[in-house]
């Protein structure tokens, strides 16, 4: 097993092949569990977004190969990447635990979900259907499903691979050409992905990435006279600034998939020691970088001190250390700026009265690290109830009934996700239906797989990725409407 | 012969009421252009009102979330209904206040009930589906209302454009707040006064007149709206999506402008083509946001149908939309200065005029049907949309150069093709760029088939199953199956 992966591609990738930024720029990479730089990699500004979406442009041409090739063509080369991905996958594995941090085990994990998701979408690639219509009049109406054209996609650094396989899926299996940023902080998969793409054999100009900052290359982008869609992972406030260049620019498609605050609630008919454990990980996976973390738990007041001497207990227990050693559970946030905000938020969360059970502190002498953290007695108006954290920090509220709880975990400009803890039929089925979340987990929690659709309610995003409504934001419905001497149904 | 104007106020919680600040202002006949009545105006404070209203009537548990989908259908079947009851009526206060002529104000009101008729079927068949989803999970989907949605409508088609955002989002189960074009708010307030009658629960439906610098960027702006859908200009359709963008990230559709292509082979009869062509510039005074404004000829018939296009765009009549006319005013005062600017634009840039081109009348807002011939691809009369009864004619020689020409716009809302050859038409249809395609027709628009633009022609889709899917929210309910 590698620990120190061999660094081979860090120019930005154009039309087929790796070439260097057009100012020669670049930025440093670096390794949250040291601190210390990795490498450098090309850094990409407007003149290169210019450079990839002409060649996204030309590739999406009528005619082109890519348009041209048979829908279960697209559906090949996307299981190719599938195969070569599994192939190279404790490579990549390694590879990701090296730049963001995650232990080895948890990249591996990301790994197989990564390649489940591009042969699933390889799957759609020839089954998306339009519709004949029966419309009044004498006429013969079909809709096609087109794909909308050159897609930019803005990913994030909390799972490198696998969001960008939940970007290059739908967009491929649509028909699509596709620009992708991956973040400042973690480029290095992506670029091999992009190697993968060329030995795979999609046509040039398919694929582009250009690695670089939000407000730059990002910004570049989204403002694109000639991109008709873009698809953001992030933060809410990104979001919005995506959405609103998007409009002021030339009205492209927007998806979102913003922060969340996903409340996770615990009734007193469950086991409590899975009750416990189902939040310890809906909150400290991925070292708390979850969009959909279970980041506000409600426990009824029948359990809640049993419920909180538990989860201090097993938080305690969590394994700190080298991402890259076997039985580490915790790696390092992935950055400073990260590590900062969440330690500020701690804070807050001590000054505002929260009773700190476990942690609270930085971890370590080097690189990000924060021990995991529980909060008890928290109230809804405290910050660290009500601001995403993005760490690995459980904060634990008391709940009595229902109505109550329904009020409180929708009282949220968020909506991502939720979950419930019951066996009670009833009791799963009104928080279902009542909870304002895209995803609601019953027994279960972060349970996403590519059959799945995924996405927020409200400020946690707009649009939907993964399962059959994925590909939605990628097509553009085109009625054709023909005029027939006499119909017949 | 005027009809009585019976709701001048705002409608807000199942009543209509005076705007908060007393103001009003005047709705003006375009066939004289005199005052017909005053309504109120409404501003943030009232759409404030109006979306509290809305939240109150969607909350959980509420008289609207409760009921059955298919009880909901049954209001918007009443509703219908009501409308062709009062019909007659109807027609006569669009035609009034919108100008066009009353045959074409009775056409639209069918397509209204139709389209609600359309959607009131649907209300009980939104399904969400259960997926064979990895893992011992058990997985559903549920299609939601998406929750209060802002509605912004146009003056060119006002009851049709009404009835294309109510359908779905009732359907759907969403509660409304729109604002109608300042233009013509008489037909959506009578309409307002119909939904009780029909037995809609109050707060279900709202109806705030305004203008869309004060009321419409309210709602657009509105912490407490889910999704907003707009008709109208690019400009503001980029103005609305900026402010939901800045404000909560509501969910956004745009039905924008459009300079549509209409493109005539030589294998198709010569008379037909020209009428058709004709009909798709020149409806509804040409304030149409799919109309036909390229009309790419084959240089091979090129001079016989400018010839035959220019006698017809002669023969139109044009007057009193109460009598018997093709065509009445332009809809106000600065509509028709835009189309005579644009018109001057035309001529300034060498384009043939071969009839029209003049205000017609001693008032009101009539324009002659104008038909321009050589008309080249960078003049504003080819590139800009007009929205009058203008027509450019222009020379084409080859598939390639047409389809080229055609998509080399920001637009993309509707395209034409006249030809009875199948590999024409295919490869037409399969490469415009344009949320519509007509084959041999134009403007044949259903209740059954999705609407709307690919590129700066807007977002989404109205009518249609697709014409649901932006007043939805779709929410994954997994269920684990391992005990617990």
């Amino acid at each position: 097993m590698t620990t120190q992966p061999e660094i081979k591609f860090t120019q930005l990738f154009i039309d087929g092949q790796f070439v260097d930024s057009a100012s020669g720029k670049k930025f440093a990479v670096v390794n949250p569990s040291t601190g210390k730089k990795l490498c450098e990699v090309a850094e990409g500004d407007k003149a290169d977004v210019d450079k990839a979406v002409e060649a996204a442009r030309r590739a999406f041409k009528l005619g082109s190969t890519w348009r041209t090739m048979d829908a279960s063509n697209r559906g090949r080369l996307i299981c190719k990447l599938a195969d070569l991905i599994e192939r190279d996958a404790e490579y990549l594995a390694a590879l990701e635990t090296l730049n963001n941090g995650k232990p080895l085990a948890e990249a591996q994990f990301d790994m197989v979900c990564a390649i489940n998701c591009l042969r699933y979408y390889a799957g759609w690639a020839d089954k998306i259907h339009g519709q004949t219509i029966p419309a009044d009049g004498n006429i013969f109406v079909v809709t096609r499903k087109e794909p909308v054209g050159v897609v930019g996609q803005i990913i994030p650094w909390n799972y490198p691979v696998l969001m960008c396989t939940w970007k290059f899926g739908p967009a491929l299996a649509a028909g699509c050409t596709v620009v992708l940023k991956p973040a400042e902080q973690t480029p290095l998969t992506a670029l091999y992905l992009a190697q993968l793409s060329v030995e795979a054999g999609f046509p040039p100009g398919v694929i582009n990435v250009i690695n670089g900052f939000g407000e730059t290359a990002g910004v570049a982008l989204t403002n694109h006279q000639n991109v008709q869609k873009i698809a953001f992972t992030g933060s809410t406030e990104v979001g919005k600034i995506i959405m609103e260049t998007a409009a002021k620019s030339n009205l492209k498609r927007v998806s979102l998939e913003l922060g969340g605050k996903s409340p996770i609630v615990v009734f007193p008919d469950v086991d409590l020691d899975t009750a416990v454990t189902t939040c310890y990980n809906a909150i400290f996976a991925n070292m708390g970088q979850c969009c959909c973390a279970g980041s506000r738990t409600f426990v009824h007041e029948d359990i809640y001190d049993e419920f909180v001497k538990k989860a201090t207990a097993m938080a305690a227990a969590r394994k700190v250390g080298n991402p890259f050693d076997e039985g580490v559970e915790q790696g390092p946030q992935v950055s400073e700026e990260q590590h900062n905000k969440i330690l500020e938020l701690l804070e807050s969360g001590k000054a505002q009265g929260a009773s700190v059970t476990c942690g609270g502190k930085k971890w370590g002498s080097e690189g990000y690290f924060i021990e995991p953290t529980v909060f008890a007695d928290v109230t809804d108006d405290m910050r660290i109830a009500k601001e995403e954290i993005f760490g690995p920090v459980q904060t634990i509220l008391k709940f009595r009934t229902m109505e109550e709880l329904i009020e409180r975990a929708n009282n949220t400009s968020y909506g991502l996700a939720a979950g419930v803890l019951t066996n009670d039929i009833n009791t799963a089925l009104t928080f279902a239906q009542a909870v304002e979340a895209g995803s609601v987990w019953v027994n279960c929690y972060d349970a996403t797989m590519p059959q799945t659709p995924f996405g927020g309610f409200k400020m946690s995003g707009q649009g939907r990725e993964l399962g059959e409504e994925g590909l939605h934001h990628y097509l553009e419905v085109k009625t054709i409407t023909i005029a027939i001497p006499q119909k017949n149904s | 012969m005027a009809p009585e104007i019976k709701f001048t106020k705002l409608f807000i919680n199942g009543q209509f009421v005076d705007s908060q600040s007393g103001k009003t202002f005047p709705v003006v006949n375009p066939s004289t252009g005199k005052v017909i009545c005053q309504v109120s105006e409404g501003d943030k404070a009232d759409i404030d009102l109006a979306v509290e209203a809305a939240n109150e009537a969607f909350k959980l548990d509420s008289t609207w979330r409760t009921m059955d989908a298919s009880a909901r259908g049954r209001l918007m079947e009443k509703l219908a209904g009501l409308m062709e009851r009062d019909m007659h009526y109807l027609a006569q206060l669009e035609t009034y206040n919108n100008g066009k002529p009353l045959k074409d104000a009775v056409f639209d009101i069918y397509g209204a009930i139709y389209a609600l008729k359309y959607y009131a079927g649907w209300a009980d068949k939104i399904h969400g589906q259960s997926i064979p989803a990895d893992g011992n999970v058990f997985v559903v989907t549920r299609k939601e209302p998406v929750g209060v949605a802002g509605q912004i409508i146009p003056w060119n088609f006002p009851i049709l454009m009404l009835a294309w955002k109510w359908g779905p989002a009732l359907a759907t189960g969403c509660t409304v707040v729109m604002k109608p074009a300042e233009q013509t708010p008489l037909t959506a307030l009578y309409m307002a006064h119909l939904t009780i009658e029909a037995g809609f629960p109050p707060g279900v439906i709202n109806v705030v007149n305004g203008f869309g610098a004060t009321a419409g960027a309210a709602l657009a702006s509105h912490e407490r709206v889910q999704k907003i859908a707009f008709t109208g200009s690019t400009a503001v359709g980029k103005l609305i999506m900026e402010a939901a963008a800045k404000s909560n990230l509501k969910r956004v559709s745009l039905e924008l402008g459009g300079k549509s292509p209409i493109v005539v082979f030589p294998d198709v009869d010569l008379d037909k083509a020209v009428q058709t062509c004709h009909n798709a510039v020149f409806a509804n005074m040409g304030q149409c946001c799919c109309a036909g404004t390229r009309t790419f000829v084959h240089e091979s018939i090129y001079d016989q149908f400018v010839e035959k296009a220019t006698e017809l765009a002669r023969k139109r009549k044009l007057g009193d939309p109460f009598g018997e006319v093709d065509q009445g005013p332009q809809v106000s005062e600065l509509q028709f200065n835009r189309i005579m600017a644009l018109i001057e634009a035309g001529k300034k840039e060498g384009a043939g005029l071969k009839v029209g081109g003049q205000r017609h009348g001693p008032e009101g807002y009539f324009i002659e049907p104008t038909v321009f011939v050589d008309v080249q691809d960078d003049m504003r009369i080819a590139k800009e949309e007009i929205f009058g009864p203008v027509q450019q004619i222009m020379k084409f020689s080859t598939m390639e150069e047409v389809i080229k020409r055609a998509n080399d716009t920001h637009y993309g809302l509707a395209a034409g093709i006249l030809t009875n050859d199948i590999n024409r038409a295919l490869t037409f249809s399969q490469a415009v760029n344009a949320g519509t395609v007509w084959v041999n027709c134009f403007l044949h628009v259903t209740a059954q088939a999705p609407f709307g633009g690919f590129k700066q022609s807007g977002i989404g889709r109205e009518m249609g199953e697709e014409g649901i899917h932006s007043y939805l929210e779709m929410k994954t309910v997994t269920i684990s199956m391992s005990k617990f």
